[in-house]
């Protein structure tokens, strides 16, 4: 955590990795987001991205996202995200991205999703 | 009263607006220059893309033209230093007479004129016409210095390429002016480049560079700044055209004249 | 927290000139984040000047102009391009770069102003021209857009950076009915998702009181008023309600200067 409050870890849950992702969501460390996303995509079978204390996301979060997501599906692995806020359902919401990502509401629905 | 105040009214006016000209362009040189070399520290870093582009725009796609017009030239000087030198018996001073005037002379203006009228006038109405469809207050408003997207990648292409196709210009030149006046002369092709070489020293070709290279600078300054200022839509636009041409011309003709006078002297 | 709730945009006393003409007579302005600001009023009122001193097109030649915080008028250009890359602007026209496809002019500030993975890149600007309906017309050239299509690009490359700030002018001038009020639409949803402050210059009234959290009234030069929709609606101003119900002006008439502009050689 850094002192602005943003988040980004990663849990490893046995066979799935969960990144947890908190905070304003901007291009000043979205990379570091999609670091995070794609270092576990890159040794796991399952990714979970939880966003349910993303207060804010800019599109350079989403894009993050996407980029894990079709990642995923490009290697045929599994990809979700978990329980987003509604500031970033509200933004996926505007690029009707709703319909295209997997959402779940918790970590137990996405592993068994 | 009236008849008297009124012209002298608009000489003022005149030598007002075209002094704010020559101002504004000076201007643009420096931020020009300034951007280029000091761009990337302030977040304005000049493209070598646009660079590039506009280096083959004006130089890569100029050269048939070039070619065309330097080979004609150099005939023409070969047809006319005969015809007058023979009435001296002088024949033998062709080779050099061509020789010198094409490098210090006709290479660098006549590509110069050739590029105004290619180059110059595109600038501005590439320019032009962006300033009248707010593209250039759009640019400004990203945070993308206009000058430096626009301006600054021209006027570095324009010094790079403009001396390039002057040398260019020269060889052809004197390749045609030695097929032309070869066979009348009694020596072949290769022997008359050999002479050519020979009596050519580097100062002749320099002179030509150096007058390209500031030839370059006034092409796109003046270029540049007609663009930036056109008003009046598309009318505004094919106006500011034609000036860019007919200012860049005149300049390059004058200065050529007081360049070649100090050179020379 | 001061930054967080000191108005976006701070106007003061702003006073343009056009040659001898006065356009704006010292106008005080200012717009709160997370707000919908339109400023209104008919041709000739400033608002289109108001605007270009607000974008920083123009330095105010007296009063201030504060945007985010910085006075545009004594600023570095370094404090200026840290302000524009937070500001978005959708010209009338679009004012797409014509050389470049939909695509690149969408992602033209995100390749000049981040050192972004060109993957990021473009997914983010393909995402913007999804957002305004534009999804799958990257490769296309400003040229061969309708144009309510380079509106809603221009709307794209406005929010490329996701500005904190969103301007947009004229928004539904020069387009149908359905377009104009499909843009209103995505206006209000750009406001609600990404938080943006927004200032619409328009002279639409039926958009601008959909989408208008507040309205500007200009009119000469000078703020008539500042309010609701509901306070502009109820507004006993008589050139308030000239405007809405669209009545002409009156135009009053003073007989030696109507006679001078109509004999004098040099007026």
């Amino acid at each position: 955590m850094n002192a602005t409050g943003n988040v980004c870890r990663s849990e490893d849950l046995g066979g799935y990795v969960l990144v947890v992702v908190g905070g304003e969501v901007d291009l000043s460390w979205s990379q570091q987001v999609r670091d995070a996303i794609l270092a576990a995509l890159g040794r796991c079978d399952g990714v979970g991205v939880e966003l349910a204390q993303v207060t804010y996301i800019d599109s350079s979060g989403i894009a993050a996202l996407v980029e894990g997501f079709q990642t995923a599906r490009g290697r045929g692995r599994r990809f979700g995200l978990v329980a987003a806020s509604r500031q970033v359902l509200a933004v996926l919401q505007l690029a009707r991205l709703d319909k295209v990502f997997p959402l779940f509401a918790d970590v137990e629905s996405a592993r068994a999703g | 009263m009236n008849a008297i105040v009124r012209p002298l009214e608009n000489l003022g006016r005149a030598t007002v607006h075209s002094l704010a000209g020559m101002g504004y362009a000076a201007m643009l040189l420096i931020e020009s220059l300034y951007f280029s070399v000091a761009g990337s520290r302030i977040g304005q870093p000049l493209r070598l893309r646009a660079v590039a582009e506009q280096m083959r725009q004006i130089g890569v796609d100029a050269l048939p033209i070039v070619a065309l017009l330097a080979l004609t030239i150099g005939v023409m000087l070969g047809i006319q230093f005969i015809a007058a030198l023979s009435e001296f018996g002088a024949q033998s001073q062709v080779v050099v007479a061509v020789a010198k005037s094409v490098t210090r002379e006709f290479g660098a203006l006549i590509t110069a004129i050739l590029v105004a009228g290619r180059s110059g006038s595109a600038l501005a109405a590439r320019i032009g016409s962006m300033s009248v469809s707010q593209e250039v207050d759009a640019l400004a408003t990203m945070g993308i210095e206009p000058v430096r997207y626009l301006a600054a990648p021209a006027l570095l292409a324009m010094l790079i390429m403009l001396p390039v196709l002057t040398i260019f210009a020269d060889v052809v030149a004197i390749g045609g002016a030695a097929l032309y006046s070869s066979p009348a002369l009694n020596i072949t092709p290769t022997a008359y480049v050999m002479q050519t070489l020979a009596l050519l020293a580097p100062g002749d070709i320099w002179q030509g560079i150096a007058k390209s290279a500031v030839f370059a600078v006034l092409i796109t300054l003046i270029g540049v700044s007609t663009g930036f200022s056109v008003q009046g839509g598309a009318e505004g636009v094919g106006r500011a055209t034609t000036r860019a041409v007919v200012l860049s011309i005149c300049w390059i003709i004058v200065v050529d004249m007081i360049f070649s006078y100090f050179l020379n002297r | 927290m001061t930054a967080a709730t000191a108005p976006l945009i701070e106007v003061e006393k702003l006073e343009a000139w056009y040659g001898r003409r006065r356009i704006l007579n010292g106008v005080d302005f200012s717009v709160n984040a997370g707000e919908i600001r339109v400023i209104m009023g008919g041709s000739g009122s400033g608002k289109s000047t108001l605007l270009r001193h607000l974008l920083g097109l123009h330095k105010p030649r007296s009063g201030r102009v504060r945007l985010l915080g910085v006075d545009i008028g004594r600023a570095s250009e370094r404090q200026m391009l840290a302000v524009r890359r937070q500001i978005g602007v959708s010209f009338q026209g679009g004012a797409l770069l014509t050389s470049l496809s939909v695509g690149d002019n969408v992602a033209l500030p995100l390749r000049e102003h981040t050192s972004l993975d060109e993957a990021t890149i473009r997914i983010m600007s393909r995402l913007k021209l999804e957002v305004v309906n534009l999804g799958g017309f990257q490769d296309l050239m400003p040229a061969q857009l309708s144009g309510g299509m380079v509106k809603r690009a221009a709307l794209a490359r406005a929010i490329a950076m996701d500005p904190k700030l969103l301007f947009f002018d004229e928004p539904s001038a020069g387009l149908d009915p359905v377009v104009s009020a499909e843009l209103d639409e995505l206006i209000l949803r750009l406001r609600d998702a990404l938080r943006m402050t927004i200032v619409v210059v328009t002279h639409e009234l039926e958009s601008a009181f959909k989408i208008a959290d507040t309205i500007t009234v200009l009119d000469q030069g000078n703020i008539l008023m500042t309010g609701t929709v509901d306070q502009v609606r109820d507004c006993d101003n008589q050139r308030i309600q000239d405007l809405l119900n669209r009545r002409p002006r009156e135009i009053q008439v003073d007989a030696d200067a109507y006679l001078k502009r109509l004999t004098e050689e040099a007026a």
